[in-house]
């Protein structure tokens, strides 16, 4: 839906508005009182485009990302377009996009910033971030920032490990609202509707709350040029893990990385009597 | 220090998950206890006192628990963890939710989604959607993880551990459980059958789902799909088959009308027996299957329907 011109169109008509009420709320020192003036937090990955054909290297240290394409993590997309929504609604005053990786991570922040979130912030970092070691940091974030909601995604797709916003929920005492499908806020409190094994739940958390989402949630857009040239003028602000005290040494120790068994393709049949005969045969009919 | 395992269940059955949960619990080496936390779940505990390698089941029933919630489920297994190595879920969306909790509070990384015990503190695991397994070693301190049930098979229901009562930990009161829409069927769990037959984009309706539907009831199969058919609305989320949805490793996967993703591939092939039925040959699910047959769906399953009629299914 949001993927068509007329929908960019839209998008960005809403956006500038959406900045009109920002700057009003930003200029009066009154706005701190403001019920629905929320801040968003939004943590974003950095990783391989969904579209690569991963390979792994020789070696078997790691997956080769050399001359890969890389793009932000398919569900913290989500949870952008999710925290752009709700300042457009005029649900949230701020909109804070946090990634912690190498220096190319700013382009993931610039992403958002195109897609809608207002400023960003940058936590320099080499090597692998374990998701623990990330919660530490974007607790600190939020005891510097103090947002009313984190959204983020329910897994990176590289490392698929479904941890951090749970985790930084648990380090905040906060509640969360995992694999969300529908959120509506309240003015302290959040009804998430979630994707979970039998079908739907509907949780009603208090905020600050962690929520992460899942595919259904929203269909992100596409950011509009304009937006995109808008983007480069954000703040991003730039720091460290050590200015927030974590270290992020790695605590596993990864052994190896290898390919998975290959699954070699098997013949082709020509009916489906043939079909039902073969799986006969193999034992599973 | 013995291994505790979260039991996965609705509080009137224990699902299979735990019984494999448990399996890859008893490859660590130490005793292993079950932590059965819901309410008026005591049959539940009963099945898992039976499951061989068990030594001890404590039962948490408290209204609490009644809904699994994070906070609260946090709390809890926070309260028995000071005896146990090792921490083991199902990673179940109830494992997923509340595993990380606890392990940022034990201070210790999880390990997500293992597929095999290499040693007590090693474990291989896939990232990248299966595209890599990463075999990854636990340092000092408590071992969090959490496990890929299909990987492992259930323990059998040889045992007879005492159940010990636990009680209630704290409430932080900062969620409250709503409601619930569970998908009501009398077909077999994606995750546990022996035969799933899937659709993709390809049935184009909710309506053409139905055709998979009978063959599904003939076989006593369970009906699954992509994320594509999902998104268009043709069945609910829990059907979802693939890196984000369910995981399964049936006997037999039927994939009809399903191109083959790197995202629902990752969720079935490992599957025994896979079968693809497909209108484009170049389709990248044919590069994994055993057995392919290039057809038109809705010529192709009316038939399959009629053949296995014939056949008394």
């Amino acid at each position: 839906m949001h993927r068509t011109n007329s929908g960019r169109l839209k998008t960005s008509v809403s956006a500038s508005l959406a900045d009109a009420r920002d700057e009003l709320l930003i200029a009066g020192p009154f706005s701190q009182g403001i019920s629905n003036a929320m801040k968003v937090l939004v943590p974003v990955k950095r990783v391989i485009d969904y579209n690569v054909k991963v390979r792994v290297k020789a070696d078997q240290t790691a997956v080769d990302l050399a001359n890969v394409k890389m793009s932000m993590n398919p569900f913290d997309e989500i949870a952008v377009e999710e925290a752009v929504r709700l300042k457009e609604k005029g649900k949230a005053s701020e909109v804070v996009a946090v990634s912690i990786g190498p220096a190319q991570a700013s382009e993931t922040i610039r992403t958002a910033l195109a897609m809608g979130a207002d400023r960003g912030i940058l936590v320099k970092t080499q090597g692998e971030v374990e998701p623990l070691a990330v919660a530490k940091i974007l607790k600190a974030i939020c005891d510097a920032e103090k947002p009313d909601l984190v959204i983020t995604g329910k897994q990176a797709i590289d490392d698929d490990s479904n941890q951090t916003g749970q985790m930084l929920a648990a380090l905040l005492g906060w509640p969360q609202a995992t694999f969300a499908h529908k959120l509506e806020l309240e003015a302290a409190s959040a009804k998430v509707e979630r994707e979970i094994d039998g079908g739907l739940q509907t949780l009603e958390v208090k905020l600050p709350a962690v929520m992460t989402t899942d595919l259904r949630l929203n269909e992100p857009r596409y950011a509009s040029l304009p937006n995109i040239m808008k983007a480069k003028k954000k703040p991003i602000d730039e720091k460290t893990p050590a200015d927030y005290g974590v270290d992020t040494t790695p605590r596993l120790k990864v052994l190896k990385v290898s390919e998975p068994p290959k699954r070699q393709g098997g013949v082709k049949v020509k009916t489906v009597a043939e079909l039902l005969a073969r799986l006969k045969d193999a034992g599973v009919l | 220090m013995a291994t505790l395992v979260i039991a996965e269940h609705d509080n009137k059955t224990l699902k299979d998950a735990t019984a494999k949960t448990v399996t890859a619990a008893t490859q660590l080496g130490a005793g292993v206890h079950v932590l059965v936390a819901g309410q008026n779940c005591s049959a539940v505990a009963a099945a898992a006192a039976k499951l061989a390698g068990v030594g001890k089941v404590l039962l948490a029933d408290d209204a609490l628990y009644a809904k699994m919630v994070a906070e609260t489920m946090e709390t809890l297994i926070l309260s028995l963890a000071g005896g146990y190595d090792a921490i083991l879920a199902p990673a179940t969306t109830n494992g997923k939710n509340y595993l990380p909790r606890v392990a940022a509070k034990l201070d210790t990384p999880q390990i997500s989604e293992i597929v095999k015990v290499v040693a007590p503190d090693t474990f291989e695991r896939p990232i990248y959607a299966g595209n890599a397994i990463q075999t990854v070693q636990a340092g000092a301190g408590k071992k969090v993880v959490s496990v890929r049930t299909t990987a492992f098979k259930p323990a059998a229901a040889t045992g007879s551990a005492a159940v010990e009562k636990v009680a209630a930990a704290s409430d932080p009161g900062t969620s409250k459980f709503v409601g619930e829409e569970l998908s009501k069927s009398e077909r077999p769990e994606l995750t546990a059958a022996k035969i799933v037959i899937s659709g993709g984009r390809g049935l184009q309706s909710a309506e053409n789902f139905k055709l998979l539907e009978k063959i599904a009831d003939k076989l006593h199969a369970a009906v699954g799909a992509s994320r594509a058919a999902v998104d268009a609305g043709f069945v609910t989320n829990d059907y979802q088959v693939g890196q984000t949805g369910k995981i399964v490793a049936p006997d037999l996967y039927i994939a009809v009308g399903i191109s083959g993703a790197i995202q629902h591939l990752a969720g079935m092939k490992d599957s025994k027996v896979i079968a693809a039925i497909n209108k484009d040959e170049e389709a990248p699910i044919f590069q994994i299957a055993d057995f392919g047959l290039v057809a038109d769906l809705f010529k192709a399953i009316p038939e399959l329907e009629e053949e296995l009629t014939k056949l008394g299914a």
